[in-house]
């Protein structure tokens, strides 16, 4: 696997580097410090790191793999003393702090100079207080996969509105399943319920407004409503039981089974179901149905590399984050051999997946709303992390839900002062 | 002739003095350099709001008291964890009595004691994580042991044990509490091999057995190993952070937090940039354990001056 993305990026970079980057002028040091540390990332990551060392013989690459979740803690840390040239982390809002506190780059100049043909759609993710602090190197979109097997042996279609869903789920509940699974021990698929209960509620802009602190949440009737329509699905028992005691890859078994019908989640799921034996006749995706009149918005998270703002080879950076976002480069890290995600690159090639196309032709065509990152990296890092609380208290116990509003608009009220 | 004895001069004079110091240098030095000097950085960073990056004398903003201000009127969240902490440091203190019997009843000679003993202190050997993953398969809803076994008696804990937030945090202590027994008794044990036949003989002669034996000649002799394990149990309490961790991440919904998850969750957590908050937290937690700390002083220092009478 490794090999092919090898060849297929350095016959890309080869044409990228005569092109436009002088690349004899490159010398030093670039360190890159890279949170993709699953297997199949990894070899992305490792395959990038070789290829532009390959381009530039001048250049030292040292690259360090940190494990995703240790990462996400110790980025503080790696930007703070002796800082890394290039980090992995993630748009929008999540990269807040690190903006805030000036430790990552500003690389303004380097969008404005035309680094990055071909990703305009996605510099809004990039974009705080009118800068651009990162470059995206790939996105997924989200939503509904289910076992199209059982979809077929109940008779039932692919819902387009809330109705259908509710109607197709009682069918479901009636043959004994549920109709969803989830785990929400770790809190954020919650929030991804929450996202698209709200974005097709109430619109998308209402949510992101709900996002920047500008609504409250015991005020708006907006939210109120959210909540009551998400509701229908907790009381009629549509979600598997005790979900709050499983992670998110504890809840597979249950789809793969045939306990529950669909999983709302992101791309990354579909490698993870094949792997547990369902094969693509038994498993399809379709994009959450409408609920209010409003244009979808949908959750494509996108993860980005960054400049530290210490970064003793700023040279190097920029021309590797120039290499990264290249068109054919994109075309190779988010094949099927590679990440199997959407590139972010507008003149890159989506791979040849179903659920890559699918996904593909909904976030180009069908998410007039706009595209939100998700719960955790649209608000404010405290704000997510009471928010999720809530949500998954909401889920277990949704009585509890005035309670939980007051606590959310207490930070709410302290988070965007 | 009278400087001869002088010999080496006033280094040679004040060797009784100075030797202790210089044994004690290292010590004291690491002791203020990473004890007691974070110790008074926690009180100063808690006066201040800043997400631990950056500079805290550029990024920082003073706030004063607000942040215990918010800690003791407005969290919850504190509350629960305050409250936690209260569970654990009460209910842990059953390993004290729990490791007694268990290390009275291995006091014996027999074939294989040895073995015997073995296996009950094994679970003080294997780590923390380990035990908090072995009892989160205990208490699985539905598929898991104890899940099975309450069923029997037609008790069906909604979520399983440490899903519920009225059952989790008992679910932890009780895990918590496999090692700590262990530990406790290898702590007996060892005080009952000082135990002083003649005394046990005198107060057979005295027609002393059972539950009078054990208060008044046993127990008095074992108060040593009592007082090590009253410490040890005190301190793993507070730091039950990993079981914590492993076990429910401090869910469902926050329940089972205690101070110390808290403050890693406020001020160094994926989601954690208040560093000032979360010192807050830390200085609450230290000034818990200064009872403790204090009391223990207190205690060895009476008895050093028992034993200098």
């Amino acid at each position: 696997m490794l090999k092919s993305i090898k060849a297929t990026v350095a016959g890309a970079a080869l044409v990228a580097g005569l092109g436009t980057v002088a690349s004899a002028d490159m010398s030093g040091t670039l360190r890159i410090m890279s949170d993709m540390s699953n297997p199949g990332p990894r070899a992305v990551m490792e395959g990038l790191a070789a290829d532009f060392g390959a381009m530039h013989p001048d250049l030292t690459i040292e690259l360090d793999i940190i494990d995703r979740e240790a990462w996400k803690s110790q980025i503080r840390n790696a930007l703070s003393a002796n800082p890394p040239d290039v980090v992995n982390w993630y748009a929008a809002n999540r990269m807040g702090p690190y903006v805030d506190s000036g430790l990552f780059m500003d690389i303004s100049d380097w969008w404005a100079a035309g680094d990055y043909a071909g990703l305009d759609s996605v510099k809004g993710a990039m974009t705080i207080d009118g800068k651009q602090w990162g470059v995206p190197y790939t996105y997924y979109q989200w939503g509904i996969y289910y076992r199209e097997d059982i979809f077929k042996e109940l008779g039932l279609t692919e819902p387009a509105t809330f109705d259908e869903e509710i109607a197709n789920c009682q069918v479901i509940i009636d043959s004994g399943r549920k109709c969803y699974t989830i785990g929400s021990r770790y809190l954020w698929t919650a929030g991804g319920w929450f996202d698209y209960m709200n974005m097709r509620t109430n619109g998308f802009d209402h949510h992101m407004a709900l996002a920047r602190g500008e609504l409250s949440w015991t005020e708006d009737a907006g939210v109120r409503e959210t909540f009551a329509n998400w509701r229908k699905l907790i009381d009629m028992g549509a979600y598997v039981e005790d979900h709050q005691t499983m992670n998110w890859q504890d809840a597979m078994p249950a789809m793969i089974n045939g306990e529950a019908t669909a999983y709302l989640m992101g791309n990354f799921v579909v490698d993870q179901l094949r792997n547990g034996g369902l094969t693509d006749d038994q498993l399809d995706f379709y994009q959450f149905p409408l609920i209010g009149d409003y244009p979808q918005g949908e959750d494509a998270p996108t993860d980005t590399f960054h400049v530290a703002s210490g970064a003793p080879n700023p040279d190097a950076a920029r021309a590797f984050l120039k290499f990264v976002a290249s068109a054919d480069v994109q075309t190779a890290i988010n094949g099927p051999e590679g990440l199997g995600q959407l590139p972010v690159n507008a003149n890159s090639a989506v791979a040849d997946d179903e659920f890559i196309q699918q996904g593909f032709a909904m976030l180009s065509g069908n998410a007039q709303g706009g595209v939100a990152q998700f719960f955790d990296r649209d608000f404010p890092a405290e704000m997510a992390s009471a928010g999720m609380e809530g949500l998954q208290e909401f889920m277990v116990f949704p009585d509890n839900l005035d309670d939980i509003l007051d606590r959310l608009e207490f930070t709410r009220s302290r988070v965007y002062q | 002739m009278t400087t001869a004895s002088a010999d080496g001069g006033w280094l040679a004079r004040n060797r009784m003095t100075i030797t202790p110091i210089l044994f004690l240098l290292p010590g004291l030095l690491f002791f203020s350099v990473y004890v007691v000097f974070p110790i008074f950085q926690s009180f100063y960073i808690s006066t201040f709001e800043w997400n631990g990056l950056g500079e805290l004398e550029e990024q920082g903003r003073y706030v004063g008291l607000q942040n215990y201000h918010e800690l003791f009127y407005y969290d919850r969240n504190f509350e629960i964890s305050l409250w936690n902490n209260v569970r654990w440091l009460v209910l842990y203190l059953l390993a004290i009595p729990a490791g007694l019997f268990i290390a009275l009843f291995l006091n014996q000679t027999i074939v294989g004691i040895r073995v015997y003993k073995s296996l009950f202190f094994f679970p003080f050997v294997i780590s923390q994580v380990v035990v908090g993953l072995v009892f989160g398969w205990f208490y699985l809803p539905n598929d898991g042991l104890f899940d099975v076994l309450v069923g029997w008696f037609g008790i069906d804990i909604k979520g399983g044990v440490i899903g519920n937030p009225n059952t989790a945090t008992y679910g932890i202590i009780v895990a918590g509490l496999w090692p700590q027994t262990a530990y406790c008794m290898i702590l007996y044990l060892t005080g009952l091999n000082a135990v002083d036949p003649e005394q046990i003989e005198a107060g057979r002669l005295d027609g002393a057995k059972g539950w009078r034996m054990l208060w008044h000649v046993i127990l008095p002799q074992l108060r040593p190993a009592t007082f090590i394990a009253f410490v040890v149990t005190i301190i793993g309490a507070l730091r039950s952070f990993d079981l914590i961790s492993i076990m429910t991440n401090g869910g469902p919904f926050g329940s089972t937090r205690v101070l110390s998850f808290y403050m890693f969750e406020k001020a160094l957590s994926e989601y954690g940039f208040r560093m000032g908050y979360g010192s807050a937290i830390a200085v609450v937690l230290f000034l818990i354990m200064l009872i403790f700390i204090g009391y223990f002083l207190w205690q060895m220092y009476q008895d050093e001056k028992a034993l200098r009478r």
